[in-house]
């Protein structure tokens, strides 16, 4: 029992010391913060995966983290019509354009340029659970410089492994909440995907202007 | 044995507040789901139903004193051109334009366009 009641202050203190926001010391923010953005243009994503749906399935689940996390997302399917009335069919090609032509056509302070590395169930040999795998860059549109850049994956396996758990409940309940009439469930993984792929915390992106945690970053 | 609870619900609190640090800024509706379904289901849902299902979105957003997400007014604005209502479009347009400035740039050349 008394090593319970150890352990137990352990974690609480652990937890009070470190705090969730923490960024880690590895990432280097100063560029992020000399040109902090208002606004994020999505492009398209790569797709890399043989999953003809990857592309929009993960571009549609964009919005909402970004949105969060205090920026203006501009609209990600008028966008994607934009290009191509503009001659831009394919994501490949839209990624081409130049950073300071999407400033001038769009007004958008960063553009987030997403490449999907997994996308969908794997082999039943590899276990067969629906993975999506997807990293992103994200360009000063103005000048071009990389302000932060990050990877993330979700996989339908967590929940099943971990159900027990407080982890494997939160992610369960997050899956069963989004369960909706998409039949696709690698829109539901993706969705969790970019929220870890587009959120503020350790290694994440800073807040933005819409949130209401802007003010105290920018203090730091 | 208290101590072991307190501390229990403690950490649990902990963990909890960092899986959800803060309220959502925005409502969001069906949004998301249809511009996944706009291209990965085409034609399963449409335009006019698109259409209902976001300003019933809105409206329930406004009876909650909420606010609809960035880009939700152009979406809805971009529907109703496609249907041929170019009064409401424009207006969904301007009101994006009226709560995120930061769009601008990208409004004001739809709509230079559209009056052409």
């Amino acid at each position: 029992m008394k090593k319970h009641i150890r352990l137990l202050a352990l974690v609480v203190a652990v937890l009070t010391f470190t705090g969730c926001a923490t960024k880690q010391a590895d990432v280097d923010y100063s560029a992020f913060r000399q040109h902090q953005p208002r606004s994020i243009l999505v492009l398209p994503p790569l797709n890399n995966t043989s999953d003809l749906r990857a592309t929009y399935s993960v571009l549609s689940s964009t919005t909402r983290p970004l949105a969060e996390a205090g920026y203006y997302v501009f609209p990600v399917a008028l966008v994607d019509q934009t290009f191509k009335e503009n001659g831009l069919q394919n994501p490949g090609e839209m990624h081409q354009a130049s950073p300071k032509k999407l400033n001038e056509i769009f007004g958008t302070d960063a553009a987030l340029y997403i490449t999907i590395i997994n996308y969908g169930a794997t082999s039943a040999l590899a276990g067969g659970s629906v993975v999506v795998t997807a990293e992103a860059v994200l360009i000063d549109t103005r000048t071009s410089t990389k302000l932060w850049e990050g990877k993330a994956s979700a996989s339908d396996a967590e929940g099943k492994q971990n159900q027990n758990g407080l982890v494997g409940l939160l992610i369960q309940g997050i899956i069963n909440q989004i369960a909706n009439s998409v039949s696709d469930p690698g829109y539901q993984i993706g969705r969790m995907t970019n929220q870890r792929l587009l959120n503020t915390g350790k290694r994440g992106l800073l807040p933005g202007p819409r949130s209401p945690r802007f003010e105290q970053t920018q203090s730091q | 044995m208290q101590i072991t609870t307190t501390l229990s619900i403690l950490s649990l609190l902990m963990l909890v507040g960092c899986a959800a640090p803060m309220q959502s800024l925005y409502q969001w509706g069906d949004y998301e789901n249809q511009v996944y379904a706009r291209y990965n289901d085409p034609g399963k849902v449409p335009v006019e139903a698109q259409i209902a299902k976001l300003e019933e979105d809105y409206q329930k957003a406004r009876s909650t004193n909420k606010a609809v997400p960035p880009g939700f007014h152009a979406h809805l604005g971009y529907l109703y051109f496609e249907v041929g209502k170019d009064d409401q479009a424009m207006q969904s347009f301007r009101t994006e334009k009226n709560l995120f400035p930061e769009s601008a740039t990208y409004v004001d050349r739809i709509l230079a366009k559209a009056k052409k």
